[in-house]
């Protein structure tokens, strides 16, 4: 009842929609599929209302108002694509453009930053002299997980938000005005590496600095992504593992996604990096006088087998005991307890649930 | 997870991390969560500061979240009880308890409520050293609440009386009728990622998977003609009587699949003797770690980044893990091993796939029988599903609790089973970095984590610095009843008196020397989380940090 009282129409393009009254326009709009172009707008931060490039027309209203930051109202009829909207968003762009060079061939985002997508969308191109009073390639962050890249920088306030309203840290600010203004730290100490920063920039002005370990030639290469769950604490993190040539490079996140919705912690983030290394067990090992040296598949497998076949058959299977894994998977686990019960015949299995 | 399988039948957490955030009040009790858990941390916090949740933080140290909660309990380490019940006394005087919840779903109320008699706030107050007022004010908040959510995690379980503090917590929630809705019920965080996975599969002695228990009749039966062998029925050891069982010769061999129990485990000299007098030692693992070093045959496995399989959440999401690589060198799938061993045993296993594996697991586990990979897709599914046309369940006991009436049980508050005396002084308690996780095996190696928290100190507070005469840095000799190891002093206000603190990651000046192995009857945690301890200055140097010989990432 409460929700049928709270519900108006509004009309976007002159498309009659229902929405309820804590709805913007941006929020109704999506829901609907109407495009309306955003750069620093996300989901799950409060409208940041930086970018412009939401900007819609309301009638009775003189001048345009920003979807992202205005509520709906009964009855409202909105534009969302006329000739002066396009004319604003084109100089908007531009002016972007005036520093964020558009070097997008040496970008991992080509292809899908929303930026470069929406300067041809546009028709809008790099300024011919260069861009202005260029910035920094590289500065201090605060954390060395992470590079900042200050000449890609748009001061859309993605980071600063994130860091504030999902990670509670405001380690970020936007300093600087009109084309001085980017993303500066202020806060060093709080950070904890967590690299909400780095998952919500548009434009990869913060980068994983693993990524930057990469031989050079392999910069240039699409990392392959799987969607995977993290390896370390219960919270069960979902992200992209990427992989360039055989090595984890970084991960990525999906904001609309999994139990973390696009969070992860310093070890999600970052603590991939184990996998590459160069300790990993390659191959079995068996203790030959006292040593641990290097065997084949078979003869460790027989070994095992053996051996736990003759204990079994002289001491009982009661006497053989098994540690399974709360960092195996479900298959693994389940294929350890059947095989400590079915073959084993012993209830001996545990794991370390209580430690 | 003992405990809430008594009173509610079902032994994981009720709620869901979406909608924990919707609590008005949330109790959040022995959790170090923006450490241990920091995305849920991440999620507690921003309720308080953006929705107005209310936070109550009942722990012995000042952890992260209490800069964001309303107010901070400070027990002494295994004073929990006294607390929680002296809540449930000041909610049943001041009557906002949930009559019809009672009346309606529960049992055992009339002996509860007669055991609560004495546990007014003043006497909780003489037990534990916290504030009457502060107890009140703790009982009028969780009480008055419409959504009252409680998260518990280690420092509830790992105590001799770990089965007991859990169960003085789902009779909070049921007094307050806190259960089966949205932003409420009783919230075990689990600590690996796939720890709720593990003890869902079997893994544990005394149950086949989908807590299907060892002993029963139907369930030997049934496991007896799906897998074609007959089985036992005795119900097997824990991790900790494996270890006893080893000293008295019982025990011959150990199969270890990526754990590190010589690091991990309590009273850790113990276990090192324990181990040595096994005829076979196998640890199948990624990297060699303490325990494989031991090891008489070692076998290379595949990390989550090599791997098809599922991986349950705390939240009992079954989610999909994905191969993203190859695995190195010779190293192999770790169900792939055991089906390989097994089959040289006399006992075929060809699975194709670890596809193949989960439809055996759908086929013999209720709670998954309506998963399948292809379900799962993107977001997973919350068990229990029991068909494929269940839609997983988010919140636990809606329709009424699993076992079909909740249980009340009076509990007597107790004493640790180590507590302070003139030869061991101090309460020492433990827990985790953020930046390291369990045996440092993995964290360790990742030069970034490793830098950012290098060695285990023994953290104090400035009061108990000041009385031993040592500042950051000096080195300590810290002894208990089983053990010592020498560690740095590292000085924090985040401690009160009387209670030191070291995390458990390093081997080197491994807290678990010293941890006492006594057992909670139940669910058979050792208690970790109280070692009386006593502290002394060293001459020597402290234990290096030992990156040595471990390839940085």
């Amino acid at each position: 009842m409460l929700m049928e009282k709270n519900k108006m129409d509004i009309f976007i393009n002159g498309k009659e929609i229902k929405v309820s009254e804590d709805e913007t326009i941006l929020s109704a709009a999506r829901r609907e599929k109407i495009h309306i172009p955003t750069l620093c707008y996300m989901e799950k931060l409060l409208p940041i209302g930086s970018c412009r490039l939401c900007v819609v027309e309301v009638e009775g209203c003189e001048k345009p108002v920003a979807a992202c930051k205005t509520p709906v109202v009964p009855e409202m009829k909105v534009s969302t694509d006329t000739q002066r909207l396009r004319d604003m968003r084109r100089e908007i762009l531009s002016f972007i453009l005036m520093t964020h060079p558009l070097e997008c061939d040496q970008c991992e985002l080509k292809g899908v930053c929303t930026l470069e997508l929406l300067a041809k969308e546009y028709g809008v191109e790099a300024p011919a002299s260069g861009v202005t009073s260029p910035r920094p390639r590289t500065a201090e962050f605060s954390t060395p997980a992470i590079i900042y890249k200050p000449y890609r920088c748009i001061a859309c306030g993605r980071c600063v938000s994130a860091c504030q309203e999902v990670v509670g840290r405001a380690v970020l600010a936007l300093k600087g005005e009109g084309i001085g203004a980017a993303m500066e730290v202020v806060n060093a100490d709080k950070c904890i590496s967590c690299g909400e920063c780095l998952s919500v920039c548009p434009v990869a002005a913060l980068a994983d600095a693993g990524m930057n370990e990469l031989d050079h030639s392999d910069k240039g290469k699409r990392p392959k992504k799987t969607q995977t769950v993290c390896t370390y604490c219960g919270v069960g993190c979902t992200f992209d593992l990427n992989v360039v040539d055989g090595k984890a490079v970084g991960v990525t996140t999906n904001h609309n996604i999994g139990t973390n919705k696009g969070s992860l912690c310093v070890k999600g983030r970052f603590g991939y990096r184990f996998v590459n290394s160069p300790d990993r067990l390659t191959t079995p090992l068996i203790r030959k006088n006292g040593k641990l040296v290097e065997a084949t598949w078979d003869e460790a497998l027989d070994l095992v087998a053996k051996k736990l076949t003759s204990i079994k058959k002289d001491s009982g299977p009661d006497s053989i005991t098994g540690l399974t894994s709360a960092k195996c998977t479900n298959e693994d686990n389940y294929v350890f307890q059947k095989f400590m019960r079915a073959v084993i015949g012993t209830n001996n299995v545990d794991h370390c649930a209580r430690l | 997870m003992a405990g809430l399988a008594a009173t509610l039948g079902s032994g994981a957490m009720t709620n869901s991390v979406e909608d924990l955030s919707e609590a008005e009040v949330m109790l959040v009790i022995g959790s170090n969560n923006t450490e241990t858990h920091p995305v849920i941390g991440m999620r507690l916090r921003n309720a308080a500061r953006y929705r107005g949740a209310k936070i109550i933080v009942v722990d012995p140290r000042r952890t992260g979240l209490v800069d964001d909660s309303v107010l901070w309990l400070s027990p002494p380490p295994g004073y929990d009880i006294a607390i929680v019940n002296a809540m449930a006394h000041v909610i049943l005087e001041e009557g906002l308890h949930n009559e019809d919840y009672i009346e309606e779903k529960t049992e055992g109320f009339e002996e509860f409520k007669k055991a609560l008699v004495p546990y007014t706030p003043e006497y909780a107050e003489e037990l534990t050293g916290v504030p009457a007022k502060d107890i009140l004010k703790a009982a009028r908040l969780y009480g008055s609440a419409n959504k009252a959510a409680i998260l518990y995690c280690m420092g509830i379980t790992q105590h001799s009386k770990g089965t007991d503090n859990v169960k003085s917590l789902s009779n909070l929630a049921l007094l307050c009728g806190q259960m089966g809705k949205r932003g409420s019920g009783v919230n075990p965080l689990r600590g690996q990622n796939n720890v709720q996975g593990a003890c869902d599969m079997g893994g544990l002695p005394n149950v086949f998977t989908g807590y299907q228990k060892v002993g029963l009749p139907e369930v030997q039966g049934k496991f007896e003609k799906h897998w074609g062998v007959e089985l036992s029925d005795k119900v097997g050891l824990t991790v900790v009587e494996m270890s006893n069982q080893m000293m008295e010769g019982n025990v011959k061999a150990l199969y270890v699949m990526g754990e590190n129990p010589l690091v991990t485990d309590p009273d850790l000299t113990h276990v090192e003797e324990a181990f040595e007098k096994l005829d076979l030692l196998v640890v199948q693992d990624i990297f060699l770690t303490e325990t494989a070093r031991a090891a008489d045959v070692v076998l290379p496995a595949t990390s989550f980044a090599e791997k098809d399989g599922t991986f349950s959440n705390t939240e009992r999401r079954v989610q999909l893990v994905r191969k993203a690589l190859d695995p190195p060198g010779s190293a192999r799938l770790d169900w792939e091993i055991l089906a390989d061993i097994s089959t040289r045993m006399g006992y075929e296993m060809s699975y194709s796939s670890g596809q193949d594996v989960f439809e055996e697991i759908r086929e013999v586990t209720p709670q998954y029988a309506g998963i399948t990979y292809k379900r799962l897709g993107r977001e997973g599914l919350q068990w229990p599903c029991p068909d494929e046309k269940h839609p997983g369940t988010p919140i636990l006991h809606t329709k009424g609790v699993t076992r079909g009436s909740a249980l009340f049980v009076p509990i007597e508050f107790r004493p640790p089973a180590e507590v302070p005396d003139a030869e061991y002084p101090f309460v020492l308690t433990t827990g985790r970095d953020y930046y390291q996780y369990h045996s440092a095996t993995m964290t360790g190696r990742v030069k970034l984590l490793r830098d950012a928290c290098p060695e285990s100190y023994l953290e104090m507070s400035p009061e108990d610095a000041d009385k031993l005469g040592v500042s950051d840095m000096s080195v300590v000799k810290v002894s208990s009843r089983r053990g010592h190891v020498i560690a740095r002093i590292k000085i924090t206000p985040n401690l009160s008196a009387g209670i030191v603190f070291k995390k458990f990651h390093f081997y080197e000046g491994a807290v678990n020397r010293l941890t006492n192995p006594v057992l909670d009857p139940t669910s058979k945690i050792p208690e970790l989380k109280v070692t009386a301890v006593r502290i002394e200055k060293h001459d020597g140097p402290a234990p290096e940090p030992e990156s040595q010989g471990m390839c940085l990432m």
